[in-house]
């Protein structure tokens, strides 16, 4: 909300200046987003009067002025504006005067083509009067014609005055007017208040019109007032005029402009009808099921049952509380006017303006809530300003609707108060804050009574009114505390990891973490996801964005592409995020997904460089799976490589996927490889175990290397896992450390190394018995898999 | 051949040996079976019985000189191959190391770990909740009736089904309390301040005791962007529940945790009333720019102040919700951006970096 400072303090006139003001109101949760001079600084210019302008001899589009700036004598000035004429009210800059500029101007004696001139006439532009209220006329300024000559410029147009601009919270509809504004700053300053003249018009003729409430419920009060024979000619005083542009609103007519002011001034929208264009009484009723309605913006919409109208024999005229409609509204012509001022609640309007793309200062606080005092005193203010403005004769209000029941007090606490907010304010001055807001205390000791004034609809409870008792104590003068409670440490699982655990493991294992949005494109998707269903969001930023990802895979990629087209050539990503299954809490799994792509390091000197394969990565999930048990089984995923795809199994359940991207989708995505790509489900990861020793043994182990021919096709991991399921006892160990095809091997055929370590606990093995371990071990590998001992 | 002779000759022929190999061929010709010292020896038994002692005893002199000798040389050799080996072997150690280089974590996961460290010193846990949202986690419990102005303020993703996407982190409050009062069995027993029964609750909901402490960090979502704005940012909710905790005690918390944040002692702050309709008293947090000190910057907006956080008294309402007593406990909230922070704490001048996973601008954060 945008007002001008000095109508604010026509009303509340606290010693402070414009800054200190606004701290004030800042620091009481009003805040002020903006404090601007309605004018830059500028100092001795005039309200000056053309006597007589006449042609420069030398030169043709310049005037030789005499002009009377108040002193005995009158100026000569000249001016090269088209329109300087005699008669002409306008501002004048004298010798000694400083304009706005960079540098500024100084005004000093010239002399123009001979002819020397004493000051300098000046445009609106000249003096930096630009934007909302300065009407831009070629040449320099005209004032009217009652402006006082000699008076300097900126007490004429009341330029030492600067627009505030204030951000309120949705709980403060109640300052959404100046006089809303002005009663807190006298509370917040303990200063008095002025109040907005809003005596009782006396009707000065009968004229009535019918109304009626058939929403009670939406509209509990309803005032009206006829005022017949209105000076269509009249136009808006300048005054009123000023206030309205220095809060952003044009004049239009006088009767809208007064609506408008009183809107400003005491927070309540009222509308104004053309009773001449009236078809019978107003109806205040919801909307019929698409009944038509053109507005004042010339926007013709559909109404629905959930939308308040104001209504008369002839259908709906105005959207109740949000915009009055074309076929009623006043024009030039308008001579008999009915006024609205009424109060509809919250619920009735909220959300409603929205819905069909309109945002007015009527629905903006309505939807807030409006005093519902109001309507009857503004109905007052606004009669007296139409008649003051417009003349004319005012009929008897016409009231309806059952009103708004008087809220029942608060119970309210000091030592509730106390023990919120942690500090020890005194009952008096508790008591004197809620008085200072117009709260009305009754009751002393551990409870009391407190009523609330209709303006402060916000305030329902006890933590409201200990807000408020904070609020204007400040929150500054409330000291913070170290707390203090109970103690008790947190659990420290050490069977479990962290997200920064494994993180930390990431990143130092080459791999940059990136965080990608949870929402992707459909078909990206589609692409990717390998469980659940697509959930496309309803309102999207963009198609990109659409749908929430089923798989953190197409985020990766992404990255991968856009970090390729940025000159990187070897990248390695991951990120922690949710995938999205199905839209209810227990479907939005925490994953953790890794991509490489390009060499398996870093160019370096020394080293053969090679691709990064699917091993490269099988040891990072390895790595990061870390003590858990981990296996791997062949699969396939919509996304990865049908031969070069597995599942991953952690402690026995399966977890995630790891292999390289599809062929099909390295091509879509105009990869020049296909990266390897893993995504596990992190509660999985998590897992881990704490420590549990067993006993070192003292003597050495001893090693058996065997090779063994098998099928190219055959499993190594199940070779492994059959040998350690039936492993002699004496085998400690049993690993892989060479597979071999080629000279020596039959085709079609894979030679596998294996390292064996033998280990009794006790004592020293013998030969024999070590030959029979590795008998027992050639001898599951060969019954089991068709293995031959290769020589 | 005298002794003196054998000696000269040693002391030569070691001199002129090259390497150990060829030292030992020639310490063959002088202490080998049929050398010069043992041949000597051998003239021993010819010799008078009277005279033998002393000439034995010469000889073995002279094979203790060549011994000696041939020590001296054995030791000179090594030393000089050792230096060989040394010069050969020397690297250029200025050349850089190989193998995989070590990676970063996003500016957004540092800043995140940082406010966790810093809330867990004090005793805070770190819970977790669901993104797609409900309405009634998101707004309803929090205190936001449909069609409250304050619903404005949230650009809201929706679902199919009425589900959205959380827009802040606060729900999770609601969750955690709620699961909390489950596992206590009534509130009553949970939370009363005689410690015997507490315990039991404790012990059997198997979770955290009271008093309830907890951050939660996550993402949220906003239907809005431009240069300030992306659709998806971070925040961090904080949460304690006691019968004590006060408005004075939050604002003491903050306090301490933006100054430790920025590791400076005296960050000026300043709170000022706001609303959030599931706080009150709600305030927001200023805190002195960081970027110029408070003499005013475009960061600013030249008011010498950062507005860093929302907080509050939690409301009546919000206890009503997930079956709190509001009579007995009270406690602050509060919600930070993550991004925020973190622009303000490294830098950064444009929010949508944090999106864009750009690797030379990610490499920055390792």
């Amino acid at each position: 909300m945008q007002f001008s400072e000095a109508w604010l303090r026509s009303l509340v006139n606290p010693a402070l200046n414009t800054q200190q003001l606004g701290h004030l109101l800042t620091m009481a949760g009003l805040e002020v987003e903006a404090i601007e001079p309605v004018a830059p600084a500028f100092s001795q210019v005039v309200v000056a009067e053309i006597l007589s302008a006449e042609k420069h001899p030398n030169a043709d589009r310049l005037h030789i002025c005499q002009v009377n700036v108040g002193q005995q004598q009158p100026l000569t000035i000249v001016c090269g504006a088209p329109n300087a004429r005699a008669g002409l009210k306008t501002a004048c800059a004298l010798v000694g005067a400083v304009l706005p500029g960079v540098p500024p101007l100084q005004i000093k004696p010239a002399k123009v083509r001979g002819m020397e001139s004493f000051g300098m006439l000046c445009s609106s532009k000249e003096l930096g009067l630009v934007g909302a209220g300065f009407a831009s006329v070629a040449g320099i300024m005209e004032l009217s014609s009652d402006a006082v000559v000699g008076q300097p410029l900126r007490q004429w147009l009341n330029l030492d005055d600067s627009l505030i601009t204030l951000k309120l919270t949705p709980n403060r509809g109640d300052c959404l007017s100046l006089n809303g504004i002005a009663r807190e700053v006298a509370a917040l300053a303990d200063t008095l208040l002025t109040p907005v003249d809003c005596t009782p018009v006396v009707a000065t003729g009968d004229a009535t019109h019918l109304v009626s409430i058939e929403a009670e419920a939406a509209c509990p009060h309803y005032c009206g007032r006829v005022i017949r024979g209105t000076d269509a000619a009249a136009s808006t005083p300048p005054w009123m005029v000023e206030r309205l542009e220095r809060s952003g609103l044009r004049a239009i007519h006088p009767v809208v402009d007064v609506t408008n002011y009183v809107l400003l001034e005491l927070g309540q929208p009222m509308h104004a009808f053309d009773l001449a264009k009236l078809h019978g009484g107003i109806r205040v009723r919801w909307a019929k099921a698409g009944e038509p309605l053109v507005l004042l913006s010339d926007q013709t919409i559909n109404l629905e049952e959930d939308v308040l109208a104001i209504a008369d024999d002839s259908g709906a005229l105005a959207l109740a509380g949000i915009m009055g409609g074309a076929s009623s509204a006043v024009a030039d012509a308008t001579a008999d006017i009915f006024l609205e001022a009424a109060h509809f609640t919250p619920d009735a309007i909220a959300g409603r303006a929205r819905r069909y793309g309109l945002s007015t200062d009527s629905s903006h606080r309505f939807e807030r809530g409006v005093d519902p005092a109001l309507p009857s005193r503004a109905m007052e203010r606004a009669t007296r300003l139409i008649l003051d403005i417009c003349g004319g004769e005012c009929g008897p209000v016409i009231e309806a609707g059952p009103g708004v029941a008087i809220r029942a007090p608060i119970v309210f606490r000091p030592a509730r108060g106390r023990r919120l907010l942690g500090v020890n304010l005194s009952d008096g001055v508790m008591r004197g804050i809620l008085q200072r807001l117009d709260l009305r205390v009754v009751g002393e000791g551990d409870a009391w009574s407190v009523s609330v004034p209709s303006h402060r609809f916000d305030l329902n409870g006890e933590v409201d009114l200990i807000e408020e008792i904070a609020r204007v104590h400040g929150y500054d003068a409330i000291p913070p505390v170290a707390p203090r409670g109970q103690t008790h440490m947190l659990p420290a699982r050490e069977g479990k990891r962290t997200q920064h655990d494994l993180k930390k493991l990431m990143a130092a294992r080459g791999y940059q973490e990136i965080i990608t949005y949870s929402f992707i494109s459909a078909d990206l998707d589609k692409e990717f996801r390998a469980t659940g269903v697509a959930l496309p969001l309803l309102n999207p930023i963009a198609s990109q964005m659409g749908v929430m990802r089923g798989s953190l895979m197409g985020g990766l990629i992404q990255t991968l592409k856009h970090n390729l087209n940025h000159g990187q050539e070897r990248l390695r990503l991951f990120e922690i995020g949710r995938a999205f299954l199905a839209a209810y809490a227990d479907a939005q799994p925490l994953h953790a997904a890794g991509l490489a792509f390009g060499t398996v390091h870093d160019e370096q000197w020394g080293e053969s460089s090679r691709g990064v394969d699917f091993f490269d990565i099988k040891a990072d999930v390895e790595a990061l799976a870390y003590p858990l048990s981990v296996a791997f089984a062949p699969t396939e995923h919509p996304a990865l490589h049908p031969g070069q795809c597995a599942r991953v199994n952690l402690d026995g359940v399966d977890a995630g996927w790891i292999g390289a991207l599809h062929p099909r989708l390295v091509q879509n995505h105009g990869l020049a490889k296909a990266p390897i790509l893993f995504e596990l489900d992190l509660s999985a990861l998590l897992g881990g175990r704490a420590p549990r020793y067993q006993s070192v043994p003292s003597l050495p182990a001893v090693r058996r290397d065997i090779a063994v021919v098998v099928d190219e096709k055959q499993s190594v991991s199940a070779l492994l896992n059959a040998v350690r399921a039936a492993m002699p006892a004496l085998v400690s160990d049993f690993t892989l450390f060479d597979v071999y095809q080629g000279k020596g091997v039959e085709q079609g055929k894979k030679s596998l190394a294996f390292k064996m370590l033998l280990q009794h606990t006790e004592k020293t093995l013998t030969d024999s018995e070590i030959e029979l371990a590795v008998q027992e071990v050639v001898g599951i590998l060969g019954y089991q898999f068709n293995a031959s001992l290769r020589r | 051949m005298n002794l003196d002779e054998i000696l000269k000759d040693a002391e030569r022929e070691f001199a002129a040996a090259a390497s150990l190999p060829i030292l030992d061929q020639v310490k063959a010709r002088y202490l080998g079976k049929s050398g010069a010292i043992p041949s000597q020896m051998k003239t021993l038994g010819a010799l008078p019985a009277e005279e033998r002692k002393a000439a034995g005893a010469r000889i073995n002199q002279a094979k203790d000189q060549v011994e000696t000798l041939l020590r001296g040389r054995r030791d000179a050799i090594q030393a000089a191959e050792l230096e060989r080996q040394l010069a050969a072997e020397s690297l250029d150690v200025t050349l850089p190391g190989r193998g995989e280089a070590v990676a970063g974590l996003h500016p957004v996961t540092r800043t995140m770990q940082r406010i966790e460290a810093l809330f867990a010193s004090i005793g805070f846990e770190v819970a977790d909740g669901p993104e797609i949202e409900t309405d009634f986690y998101n707004f309803t419990a929090l205190n936001i009736p449909e069609n409250h102005p304050a619903r404005a303020m949230h650009d809201t993703f929706y679902l199919e089904g009425g589900n959205l996407l959380r827009t802040h982190t606060s729900p999770v409050q609601v969750h955690y309390m709620q699961n909390f009062m489950k596992l206590a069995g009534s509130p009553q027993a949970f939370l009363s301040p005689s410690g015997g029964e507490r315990h039991e609750a404790a012990i059997s909901g198997g979770e955290s005791l009271p008093p309830i402490r907890i951050i939660a960090p996550g993402r949220v979502y906003r239907c809005d962007s431009d240069v300030t704005h992306t659709p998806m940012f971070h925040q961090v909710e904080g949460l304690w529940v006691d019968e004590s905790v006060s408005f004075a005690d939050l604002k003491g918390i903050l306090t301490d945790f933006m100054a430790r944040f920025f590791e400076r002692d005296n960050l000026p702050v300043r709170f000022r009333p706001s609303f959030f309709p599931f706080t009150e008293p709600s305030a927001e947090m200023d805190i002195g720019c960081v970027i110029c000190e408070g003499a005013g910057c475009r960061v600013c907006s030249h008011t010498g102040w950062l507005e860093v956080l929302g907080c509050g008294m939690v409301h009546p309402n919000v206890f009503g919700h997930v079956g709190i007593d509001a009579e007995r406990y009270q406690g602050f909230a509060f919600g930070l951006g993550v991004e925020r922070l973190a622009m303000l704490r490294y830098g950064v001048d444009d929010l949508r970096l944090f999106f864009e996973n750009d690797m030379r601008f990610l490499k920055q954060f390792a």
